[in-house]
């Protein structure tokens, strides 16, 4: 791989993304594919496996410090989580509880459960979700990155928001449901998944940036997102009742204000943008200055 | 036909009382332990960002008000929320929101136990149930990531050769003893509903022994060596 | 799913293992493969190991794998690929940055 010639995250494969987000040539895999380590329930079912079972997992250093870090390969499986991968990621966090590195980070891209192994994928993010309270009630502060060109969708996503901070990108996504379930399951009336901005308008970085579902948004180049993944180290978010009562009000004025509204376009239109139809092209500075003006910082 | 009343007649024969708002249910129950919190859902409820928020800010006001008192989760839902509102709104914020104060009663004493009562399904599960340090269901639970002949859809696998796959293996199928096989669940409540409840109340259990349950009973031989594998690397 | 073992060589009786560290190169994927290279005492020869997705190619994979096999002569090597249906022009990307990869690993 040629590594000069990617000058983002969006299409890169796990492998790269690592190179390019931690210090050069500073990363140890753990479970390394020559380990061969993967999945026996893709086999009963007759499919390829890969000897990472698409997360690769590692220690490394970022400018200088030790960090631990995870990034899930998009292109297997949909970066779905299986029971070795979860476990893969459920371990690194554990680890992270003992080993207290300077941060964890957490290159997230993938469509949830893997369905191909179900009931164990679903209980493999329970325990990665155990793991990273773990890690956090240490004091260790884990970074999720969404900048992948699968999103970051189902469990998954609801672990991200259990991470310290959610960094992402405008490419990048977050939710809960994917556009194509709650189509398949509700009509194209409720979710139209074809429907490329109207996906990017409800789940994607910008607007979660805005309404702090992100709360840090960058520029999809490696300088950029390094220098923004640096800026939340050494700021673990506690875990304490004072701060839970304040997520907890800040997520009860969002229902407040914007509980009626049909559209993105509304919400940030009641946050004070003038013209929120341009919002989705505006560049990646012009909007972060808008963005700043108007959302809530924590 | 399980209700949440009946479900608790035979969990809590001490006595208990809910209170319903909307499809979330609270209130309290007696037990030989002393007494618990009860918090939940009704109606299959999808959980989306009201409900989350509101089920987080009873969580929040046990804590603040009942210090170290356990809190017992009554699960029936089907899931997050299938709404393109919910999603505009965040529902990953709320739900992570929701299992954040679930932890934070955890690390502040207080034990929590959850019992799947009717249907347990996918985000919602996650957030309201598989957070407990030990959790239960009854033995006609249904708990699952989607219904079969969605997955069979999606995976472009035929219905019959999932079922045939469930039949040999606890990974597909939505009973609650594949939850217990993959050692997600501490038992299947039948019969007697309040002993096991009563005896995990009085062993509170920290850490997360679900990959090791896994491993023991058969149902995932390879998460758990897997996390030691990790932990233990040298790097 | 198929899976076969070729074997070429030996190229040197010669040759010396070297501690050479294993590389991957691709991803597994609908039209995309993995090539793991790992070093292996062989006695000079090349080793594949190949599980495919798609069935009924084994000819044209021997083909391939055996030009290549002539072509690199990586003494004491395994080869082994897990395969999601890549096209021959896939495939010999891969290889060719595996082969690339090798050689410049100590």
């Amino acid at each position: 791989m040629r590594l000069e010639n990617i000058s983002g995250l969006y299409e890169s494969s796990a492998r790269e993304r690592i190179s390019l987000i931690l210090d050069a040539a500073t990363f140890q895999e753990i479970l390394p594919p020559f380990k061969r380590i993967s999945s026996p329930h893709l086999k009963t079912l007759g499919m390829p496996i890969a000897f990472d079972d698409g997360i690769v997992i590692g220690v490394g250093l970022f400018e200088g410090k030790k960090v631990f870090c995870a990034a899930q390969e998009p292109g297997f499986m949909g970066g779905s989580v299986g029971e070795v991968h979860g476990a893969k990621l459920t371990g690194l966090l554990e680890r992270a509880a003992i080993e207290k590195p300077a941060a964890v980070i957490l290159i997230l891209d993938t469509g949830g459960v893997r369905l191909h192994e179900a009931n164990a994928g679903l209980i493999a993010i329970s325990e990665i979700q155990r793991a990273l309270f773990k890690a956090r009630s240490m004091g260790v502060v884990v970074i999720a990155l969404s900048a992948g060109s699968n999103g970051v969708y189902g469990g998954i996503g609801i672990v991200a928001r259990c991470c310290d901070y959610v960094l992402i990108t405008e490419q990048g996504r977050l939710s809960v449901s994917g556009p194509e379930v709650i189509e398949s399951q509700k009509g194209v009336e409720e979710f139209d998944a074809r429907d490329k901005a109207l996906v990017w308008r409800t789940m994607g970085g910008k607007h979660r940036y805005l309404q702090n579902e992100a709360q840090a948004y960058t520029k999809d180049s490696i300088k950029n997102i390094r220098a923004t993944i640096a800026a939340y180290f050494g700021k673990p978010v506690p875990l304490s009742l004072e701060e839970l009562l304040r997520q907890h009000k800040s997520l009860g004025q969002r229902l407040e204000k914007f509980s009626d509204c049909a559209d993105a376009l509304d919400i940030w239109t009641k946050m004070g943008i003038q013209n929120p139809d341009q919002i989705p092209s505006l560049d990646d500075e012009s909007f972060i200055t808008i963005a700043n003006r108007v959302r809530d910082h924590d | 036909m399980t209700n949440v009343n009946s479900a608790c007649e035979q969990l809590f024969p001490l006595g208990f009382n809910l209170v319903t708002s909307g499809e979330m249910i609270y209130g309290e129950a007696k037990t030989s332990k002393g007494v618990v919190a009860l918090l939940g859902t009704i109606n299959s409820a999808p959980i989306g960002v009201d409900l989350a928020f509101a089920l987080a800010g009873k969580v929040l006001e046990i804590i603040q008000n009942y210090p170290q008192r356990p809190i017992i989760i009554l699960v029936d839902t089907q899931g997050q929320n299938l709404s393109r509102r919910d999603e505009l709104l965040g529902n990953a914020g709320y739900l992570a929101h929701l299992s954040m104060c679930f932890e934070l009663a955890r690390m502040r004493g207080h034990t929590l136990i959850s019992i799947v009562y009717k249907e347990a399904v996918s985000g919602g599960y996650l957030a309201l149930g598989m957070i407990a340090d030990r959790s239960f269901a009854l033995d006609s639970a249904q708990i699952r990531v989607m219904a079969l002949s969605a997955m069979s859809r999606i995976m472009q696998i035929s219905l019959e050769r999932l079922e045939e796959l469930c039949a040999s293996s606890p990974i597909f199928g939505p009973g609650a003893s594949n939850y217990v096989a993959l050692g997600a669940l501490d038992a299947v409540l039948a019969n007697d509903l309040s002993s096991p409840i009563e005896q995990a109340l009085s062993q509170s259990e920290q850490l997360d022994q679900r990959a090791k349950l896994g491993l023991e009973r058969g149902g995932r031989k390879l998460a758990f060596e897997v996390i030691n594998l990790v932990i233990n690397a040298h790097v | 799913m198929e899976t076969f073992e070729f074997k070429f060589g030996p190229w040197s009786k010669q040759s010396k293992l070297s501690n050479k560290k294993p590389i991957i190169v691709g991803v597994v994927g609908s039209g995309n493969l993995e090539v793991l290279v790992e070093e292996v005492d062989l006695n000079g020869g090349t080793k594949f190991y190949l599980e495919t997705s798609i069935d009924g190619f084994e000819k044209t994979w021997q083909a391939v794998l055996a030009d290549f096999a002539e072509q690199e002569r990586f003494a004491n090597t395994i080869i082994t690929i897990n395969d999601g249906g890549a096209t021959p022009a896939v495939v010999q990307l891969r290889l060719a940055q595996a082969a690339q990869q090798w050689k410049e690993t100590p």
